[in-house]
């Protein structure tokens, strides 16, 4: 089963000066249960990508279908909603509000979508246990290390239930240990619960831990490569 | 989950916070402290008007108020008075015969209002009585007493015992006069009066004047309460008539005014002071705002939508002043509980005020509800002061707002 579509995806920068060409034509598909890296050089727009696929940029052209949703089509307040549902994101940092716990940030979202009291605080404190962070859920993120933040994070993202987590460098402020802890965890979630990670990076210890790599130059793919376990 | 964000929020920075917390709660405890001074004035001047001047209630003949010529008489006083007497508000009634004419003592002359009274009834409504700074009223001096202000007595020069002659007209228009004793001297808070009204018997100047005992100008009249003012006042015009009665609202509309139009002075004068703190509010959750550009940027892209981005900001800004304002109320409560206590004396300030009738002593007063109000009032500025910081947060773009700036 096929999570994202994309067809013909451009993406043209006209803010500054120069026009800027930082998607040219991307198609790809993505189904269940992939651990997909999008790796290549800085300005390469993996940004850019993970940013239209999360529905917090509008495409120049092209059609991105998300669980049979052409996203492209929502309105802005629509798309808002279908984020809080289908998607789950870790950014690079300021992922957490820093006046609520590591509790109280991964319920928060689920608050949003209307989830009761009781069950999410159930599910939050599940999944800070699954993180490895069952003994730090009362704390706020000052007092958590870079790490530990982005453990909560993706507490956070997998919180909403949604269709995938978009994950844009999360490791890049990470030491190497940290990051290897984090892409485990990852992983670890992505085997058992067969959650959907696309992330982007380069760290080439996080792509070798990808089941899928994909490269892009100059807003082009330019490979697409499956490991078979 | 949104509330505490927004008032844990307020902590985040707490020097900026405590800032314009300190700002609000002096603004409100000084503009309360003001409001509750000035009710204070306000008040005493009624009393003073009340128990002083005007007592609650007058009776005059339908013409006197608008000609004050001594033929405008009430004749049958002693009926009219027990009419009124059966009044249960009333507490007590006095006749009055007036007229304004010069007052001469052995140096100089001037203009005065002779009231006459029966000085027993008197005693009863108003309290010039209690204000004598030197001699008695009308217990000593046999013959023609008068009792006057200080201001007139320095005016006109004399002292206890010193003699004032008083020319009038008599009811037939004849041209007469009287020597009269000064008994007693009086000082009240309001030296215009004290500088043009004296006082003698009312059998004295009738005699004078050849009026007759059964005619007086005026009947004032003093309630148990100011609050049966009106419900007196109205079974009385239908008791009376032919006669023209009056509530001191009607005869002194300038001390009523000061009074009805407490509410809309304080409603400006508390408006002026959160007007300037309202650019204050809004530029510290402007700055908050746009601290957390990306925290803002990140909750939107997660999907937090535009209502509750918006409802974060306005309970942040409605908070953070609310807190500053409850305890800026406090703050002038605390202030105008203890100097209604213990008062405020003018001072330097007195002989200004005390020209225009106030109290040098001012106990400060304010009415519960008015807390409410200027509550109120505040939640209303805070909202006002969200608009513009969280349209700010709306317009951000979560996709730029979270780029990271290498
Ligand atoms: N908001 C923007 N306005 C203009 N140019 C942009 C903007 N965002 C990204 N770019 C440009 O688009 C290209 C791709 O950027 P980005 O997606 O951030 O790449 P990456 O994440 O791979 O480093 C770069 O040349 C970058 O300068
Ligand atoms: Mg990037």
């Amino acid at each position: 089963m096929n999570v994202i579509e994309v067809k013909d995806l451009k993406k043209v920068y006209n803010s500054t000066e120069v026009k800027v060409n930082a998607l040219n034509g991307i198609d790809l598909t993505i189904e269940k249960g992939e651990f997909t890296a999008i790796v290549g050089p800085s300005g390469s727009g993996k940004t850019t990508f993970l940013n239209m696929l999360g529905g917090l940029d509008s495409p120049t052209s092209g059609d991105i279908n998300i669980g049979g949703t052409e996203i492209g089509k929502l309105s802005s307040s629509k798309l808002i909603d279908f984020r809080l549902q289908n998607i789950g994101f870790v950014f690079q940092a300021y992922n957490l509000i820093p006046v609520l716990t590591a509790l109280e940030n991964v319920e928060f979202i689920m608050q949003m979508q209307g989830v009761d009291k009781k069950q999410r605080q159930q599910r939050a404190k599940d999944l800070l246990i699954q993180v490895g962070l069952g003994d730090r859920i009362n704390s706020r993120p000052s007092k958590l290390s870079g790490g530990q933040q982005q453990r909560v994070a993706v507490a956070r993202a997998l919180a909403s239930k949604p269709t995938f987590v978009l994950a844009d460098e999360p490791t890049a402020n990470l030491d190497s240990k940290s990051t290897e802890n984090l892409l485990s965890m990852m992983e670890e979630l992505n085997k058992q619960e067969k959650i959907t990670f696309i992330f982007s990076t380069h760290d080439q210890r996080v792509v070798n831990k990808a089941h899928r790599v994909i490269t892009l130059e100059d807003g082009k793919i330019i490979s697409d490569d499956r490991k078979n376990e | 989950m949104i509330l505490a964000v927004a008032w844990r929020n307020i902590w985040r920075n707490k020097t900026r916070s405590l800032v314009i917390l300190i700002a609000i709660c002096l603004g409100l405890a000084s503009g309360i402290f003001y409001m509750a001074f000035y009710k204070g004035m306000v008040v005493q001047r009624i009393n003073t008007a009340i128990k002083t001047e005007a007592s609650h209630i007058q009776v005059h003949h339908k013409e006197y108020l608008n000609n004050p010529d001594k033929k405008f008489v009430i004749s049958n006083t002693d009926s009219t008075v027990q009419i009124i007497r059966s009044n249960e508000h009333v507490k007590a009634i006095s006749s009055r015969v007036i007229i304004n004419t010069m007052a001469q003592s052995a140096k100089t002359g001037t203009g005065v209002k002779i009231t006459g009274i029966n000085p027993e009834d008197e005693k009863q409504v108003t309290n010039l009585s209690t204000k004598l700074i030197e001699g008695t009223y009308f217990e000593e001096v046999k013959r023609n007493p008068i009792v006057i202000g200080e201001e007139l007595a320095n005016k006109l020069n004399v002292k206890l015992k010193s003699k004032v002659v008083v020319t009038l007209q008599d009811m037939q228009g004849n041209l007469t006069g009287a020597a009269f004793k000064v008994e007693g001297i009086f000082r009240t808070s309001n030296t215009a009066f004290d500088k043009a009204s004296v006082f003698v018997r009312k059998s004295d100047i009738s005699r004078i004047m050849q009026l007759d005992n059964q005619a007086s100008h005026e009947i004032a009249i003093l309630l148990d309460n100011n609050e049966n003012l009106a419900s007196t006042n109205t079974s009385l015009t239908e008791e009376l008539s032919t006669l023209d009665v009056k509530t001191w609202r009607e005869i002194m509309p300038e001390v009523s005014l000061v009074e009805s139009s407490f509410g809309i002075t304080m409603f400006v004068f508390i408006g002026i002071i959160l007007l300037a703190l309202l650019f204050g509010i809004i530029n510290t959750m402007l700055m908050a705002v746009l601290e957390r550009k990306k925290e803002l940027g990140m909750l939107m892209a997660v999907g937090l939508n535009k209502t509750r981005v918006f409802t974060m900001i306005l309970l942040e800004t409605v908070m953070l002043s609310l807190v500053g304002g409850l305890f800026g109320i406090a703050l002038g409560w605390l202030l105008t509980f203890y100097f209604g206590y213990q008062g405020i004396d003018l001072g330097t300030w007195s002989t200004a005020y005390e020209s225009m009738g106030f109290d040098t002593l001012v106990y400060t007063q304010l009415p519960f509800y008015v807390s409410m109000q200027i509550a109120l009032m505040v939640i209303v500025t805070g909202i006002i002061a969200a608009i513009y910081p969280a349209t700010k947060a709306l317009k951000l773009k979560p996709a730029e707002a979270i780029r990271i700036d290498l």
